[in-house]
């Protein structure tokens, strides 16, 4: 049967089409995939959207195949006078296809509602770790009030523990979503709300806010950290650790006063001139590279200001510069006498893999790209340009990264 | 059975002839159905273009294309034109038009306020729109950009400054108001124009859907005009009922917003599955299969909707009993939904089934429509839906809902009906061409959004970043929507060559059962000379096929106008016998809507004023619309209706 071969090696591309979509789709190179649960949470909701999956998959094999069996059975026959037969209904029919549905609908409500009643169990368990949200235009804050931890934008969990989360904002409403954890909870002024889950595979997970909450929503990410119990536990140390700590200020040749020339124009070469000063003595152990360098040539996408020279500054300027600032009226750092609320927390900054929730790695020339101009990189965002200029970038740079 | 013969003037002009102060003061049903209809399709291309450039922003990971504020004043705007600019007024278009012709009436109820509904739409619509105009001035944050949604208290002033919000929120305002004149109209016409015999259950299902439409906006409509005035207080008179700060509840606006919201999903969809119901039988040569199970389902899909709107809010965790309750009847929507789609696959069952344009988009209908049904399942169940939910599965889901389903329906309705509207045939062989390129774009666009959204892509998110590697499925997405961009330039080439030459379509080219097609194409001012008697559900069936009918009716008229002869209708049970038909009385042209629909959207632009110039400024300009418009409605309620 030539006809019918033909017809089928005709379909196999496309099924092999079909099968190649499903597979990408279901692929585990999505970093922020809700297919692949990592958390007891995650993986009822999945379990129950799987079987949604199927139950959908079989009611769309069956109308769309009847439909299309009747498109070819009932076509209009080129030159027919067909009179096909008037018929008005069939009450059995009309029964049965009312009742079809609602018994396949059974069958999905009833693993829905078993699964609404375990997800919002509120019994507390023994060993939850409990930890405050608050959202902000647009960035993250979490508490861990237990543990005496304040950090922003990069939440880390022991793997294995129930961590409860009370989420609140501090402005308009957000939604706290880690696909591979948990579904959505939305953060709302005047309510605090509450979701939970166990973390049960260590690694990095990202998360991101999924209810449009201004200009910059979209640069509203964060991460997971989920570690084992003895890293969280080393984490948990540091993040309690004041700031690295440095000396008063030695009067260093204060560039901000001697050159009038915008910032915003200023070539950056004149950075690395700046005088690298050692870091006067401190209680944690010494930051591993004060003086931080870029590779030659790094050069910022998108605004004018470029470090061919590399980011070289000086910490101890940067720590007293931060003091005498702006900074201090919106950050935190423990230790010091910033402590500003509106702003992340930066005690240890340095630590962090991202900066600027999720916007970008936490490399000397990214953090100095966004002192340079934060609105530019993050539109609506509530840290102004400071007009800094390349040498003080240079040495907050040194300073925050320096913040381990 | 004894034939009538009855000879009537000319009629006074053809339908469409005319200048342009004949249009703006028309009260002719049929003319303000093509006022609408071409309005809301100016508007459904608007939409599209904002549409498009999104895609483009989104066709690859950090793109610069547009920046985020540019971003989220075009998905707030994309959404809502589509909604209250495009699709509602298509389906309003094909009510003026349609309604009054497939019940036998001469006009609908209201003929001036039906005027003065399309007035007040394009003038809602013009002033939404104008905030573009007002950013292109130069002025910050003149577009709105909080969503078609607006959540508070994202849209208060803290939040929200500049006149965004407040043109989203009066423009809102002043389409809910042509809505409601419209609802309110159309249900009157409905229940007291029908023609004699015409009984609720001889009505064709087009008509049903658009009386079920209307007790849907005239319920659902108060609920977001309150919603809207209470967002006006905040905004402007100092009051706090969605500010947290003072005391005020985010979560009132979302209550109210989908009370209003969910019902108007169905407003949306419910003409579509009316044109469905009409456009299978016809191409089946069948009658709809299970005519009342098809009416009460939709009766049944329209007043479940009232019960569902908290499934848009199972995130904000109102609590598992809540969650399951609104899981449960939310589940139960499908099932009229689905009764509704194997009527027509049985209507379909034993036809002689003719693939005209129109009859291809009825199945894709079916087809999409479908796919939007299953999708929308799996978040009827909140746990799953806490996944989904503001991610591009829903996005996926919607489109399949509202572009899938009212769309492809609407576009159904338009290849349906053309010829009745313009005398003209559109070219099948267009026609076609325009019907796979939209299915194929279509699916080309929407379906990788399902995997986009249960990979993690959140919605309303101006760019994203490479790491995540959604790239590739968003340009397929953006290929995809350029794609179905073209679908809709073939579509307009169709319409206009049709216009210029397209062959003369006759009354009834479709062989069609509904009154409708039993007047001339276009139907002169006044539809029928003689108002049919109705003696079933498929009146022109009945008399090409006598021999099925279980009520013949004993006499027949024959009447003629100007020597032709127009129609061939049941003699009406009134004056029939004496033979003495007068000329139709059809109502004046009236300026006064117009009048009226501008001095309301006056109004508005006075409390806009008011933060930047104060409160005499406001009063003037307020005060001078309220008299403009009372100035309009005082003159047309003394106004005579017909010459006598």
């Amino acid at each position: 049967m030539p006809a019918r071969r033909r017809s089928r090696s005709r379909l196999l591309p496309l099924a092999g089409l079909a099968g190649l979509a499903v597979l990408s789709a279901c692929a585990r190179n999505y970093p922020q995939t809700t297919l692949a649960p990592k958390s007891e949470f995650a993986r009822t909701i999945d379990g129950v959207f799987m079987h949604t999956v199927w139950w959908g998959l079989a009611v769309f094999v069956i109308v769309e195949a009847l439909l299309l069996y009747i498109m070819f059975r009932y076509r209009e026959r080129p030159g027919s006078q067909a009179k096909p037969e008037h018929v008005h209904g069939h009450t059995r029919l009309e029964i049965a296809w009312t009742v079809a549905p609602a018994i396949i609908l059974a069958f999905i409500a009833v693993p829905t509602i078993r699964a609404i009643f375990v997800t919002q169990d509120m019994t507390p368990l023994g060993g939850d770790l409990k930890v405050r949200v608050i959202g902000h235009q647009w960035w993250w804050q979490f508490q861990y009030p237990d543990l005496h931890v304040v950090t922003a934008n990069e939440l880390h969990l022991p793997v294995g523990a129930r961590a409860v989360f009370d989420l609140e904002t501090a402005d308009v409403i957000h939604s706290f979503w880690i696909p591979e954890l948990a579904g959505k909870r939305d953060v709302i002024p005047r309510h605090v709300n509450h979701i939970w889950f166990t973390p049960e595979v260590p690694g990095t997970y990202t998360g991101q806010c999924a209810e449009l909450c201004g200009t910059s929503h979209a640069r509203m990410g964060f991460r997971v950290i989920v570690d084992s119990p003895e890293d969280f536990r080393a984490w948990v140390e540091n993040q309690r650790r004041p700031a690295v700590a440095y000396a008063a200020p030695t009067p260093t040749p204060a560039p901000a006063e001697s050159e009038a020339a915008p910032a915003e124009t200023a070539p950056a070469e004149s950075a690395s001139a700046a005088a690298p000063a050692a870091p006067a003595e401190s209680p944690a152990p010494p930051p591993a590279a004060p003086e931080t360098e870029t590779p030659a040539g790094a050069s910022a996408r998108g605004d004018t200001l470029t470090w061919k020279g590399g980011v070289v500054g000086d910490p101890a300027a940067g720590a007293a510069l931060f003091q005498r600032s702006a900074c201090v009226a919106c950050h935190t750092i423990s230790g010091t006498a910033a402590k500003g609320q509106v702003g992340p927390d930066l005690t240890h900054v340095g630590s962090r893999q991202r900066i600027a929730a999720e916007l970008l790695p936490n490399t000397p020339e990214n953090v100095a790209r966004w002192l340079h101009d934060p609105p530019a990189l993050k539109p609506g965002a509530l840290m102004p340009n400071l007009n800094l200029k390349p040498e003080q970038i240079a040495d907050l740079v040194a300073y925050l990264e320096s913040l381990k | 059975m004894t034939t009538i013969t009855e000879t009537l003037p000319a009629a006074h002009e053809p339908l469409y002839r005319g200048g342009v102060w004949s249009w703006i003061t028309t009260v002719d049903h049929k003319r303000i159905g093509v006022l609408y209809g071409v309005t809301a399709f100016l508007f459904f291309l608007v939409g599209g273009l904002e549409a498009l450039l999104m895609r483009i922003q989104l066709g690859s990971p950090e793109n610069t294309f547009l920046d985020p504020v540019t971003y989220n004043e075009l998905f707030t705007m994309h959404g809502t034109t589509m909604i209250f600019l495009a699709i509602m007024p298509l389906g309003a278009a094909a009510f003026n038009f349609m309604v009054p012709l497939q019940i036998g009436a001469r006009d609908v109820a209201f003929p001036r306020l039906n005027a003065f509904s399309y007035w007040v739409f394009l003038f809602g619509a013009l002033f939404l729109n104008a905030s573009f105009l007002v950013k292109a001035l130069g002025s910050a944050n003149a577009v709105p950009d909080a969503g078609w949604f607006g959540y508070a208290n994202l849209t208060s002033r803290q939040y929200s400054p500049g006149h965004g919000i407040d043109f989203w929120l009066f423009g809102l305002q002043i389409l809910g108001i042509a809505s409601l004149a419209a609802g309110f109209n159309f249900l009157v016409t409905i229940l007291n124009l029908r023609a004699p015999g015409m009984s609720l259950m001889r009505m064709p299902v087009f008509t049903w859907m658009t009386m079920v439409v209307s007790t849907l906006i005239v319920l659902a409509f108060p609920v977001i005009t309150v919603a809207l005035f209470l967002l006006m207080f905040d905004r402007f008179f100092g009051t706090n009922f969605y500010i947290p700060a003072h005391g005020g509840d985010p979560i009132l606006w979302q209550h109210l917003f989908w009370i209003f919201g969910h019902p108007e999903v169905y407003i949306l969809i419910l003409p579509a599955m009316g044109i469905v119901s009409e456009v299978i039988p016809t191409f089946s040569r069948k009658p709809l299969f299970g005519y009342a199970v098809v009416v009460y389902s939709g009766i049944l899909i329209g007043v479940l909707g009232y019960g569902v709107w908290a499934h848009h809010m199972f995130s904000t965790g109102m609590g598992p009993i809540a969650d399951a309750v609104f899981s449960v009847t939310t589940m139960l929507i499908a099932i009229p939904t689905g009764v509704k789609i194997f009527n027509w696959l049985a209507t379909m069952w034993g036809g002689s089934i003719r693939f005209t344009t129109a009859m291809c988009f009825a199945i894709g209908f079916i087809a999409m429509f479908t796919m939007g049904g299953i999708s929308g399942i799996m978040h009827s169940s909140p746990p799953a839906d806490l996944q989904q939910t503001d991610t591009y599965f829903v996005v996926a889901h919607l489109h399949y809902v509202l572009f899938g389903g009212s769309i492809l329906g609407l576009f159904a309705g338009f290849y349906y009906w053309w010829p009745k509207v313009t005398g003209r045939l559109l070219s099948e062989r267009l026609g076609k061409l325009h019907f796979w390129t939209t299915m194929i774009a279509f699916n080309l666009t929407f379906f990788p959004q399902h995997f986009l959204g249960l990979n993690g892509m959140p919605r309303r998110i101006y760019t994203y970043s490479a790491d995540l590697n959604f790239g590739f499925w968003n340009l397929v997405s953006t290929i995809g929507a350029l794609m179905l961009g073209a679908s809709v330039l073939i579509f307009m080439v169709n319409a206009i060559l049709s216009l210029r030459r397209g062959a003369i379509a006759g009354d009834n080219p479709w062989d069609a059962a509904t009154l409708e097609w039993s007047t001339s194409s276009p139907p002169p001012h006044y539809n029928f000379a003689v108002i049919p008697r109705v003696t079933s559900r498929l009146p022109l069936w009945d008399r090409h096929h006598p021999e099925r009918m279980v009520d013949r009716p004993e006499d027949e008229l024959k009447v003629v106008v100007a020597g032709k002869t127009l129609a061939r209708t049941e003699v009406p049970d009134d004056d029939g016998e004496s033979g003495t038909h007068h000329v139709p009385h059809m109502p004046n042209p009236s300026k006064y809507p117009v009048i009226a629909a501008l001095g309301l959207t006056i109004a508005p632009i006075g409390v806009m004023l008011k933060p930047e110039h104060g409160i005499p400024v406001f009063l003037a300009v307020t005060l001078t619309g309220v008299l403009i418009m009372a100035y309009g409605i005082y003159s047309w309620a003394l106004e005579p209706l017909e010459d006598h």
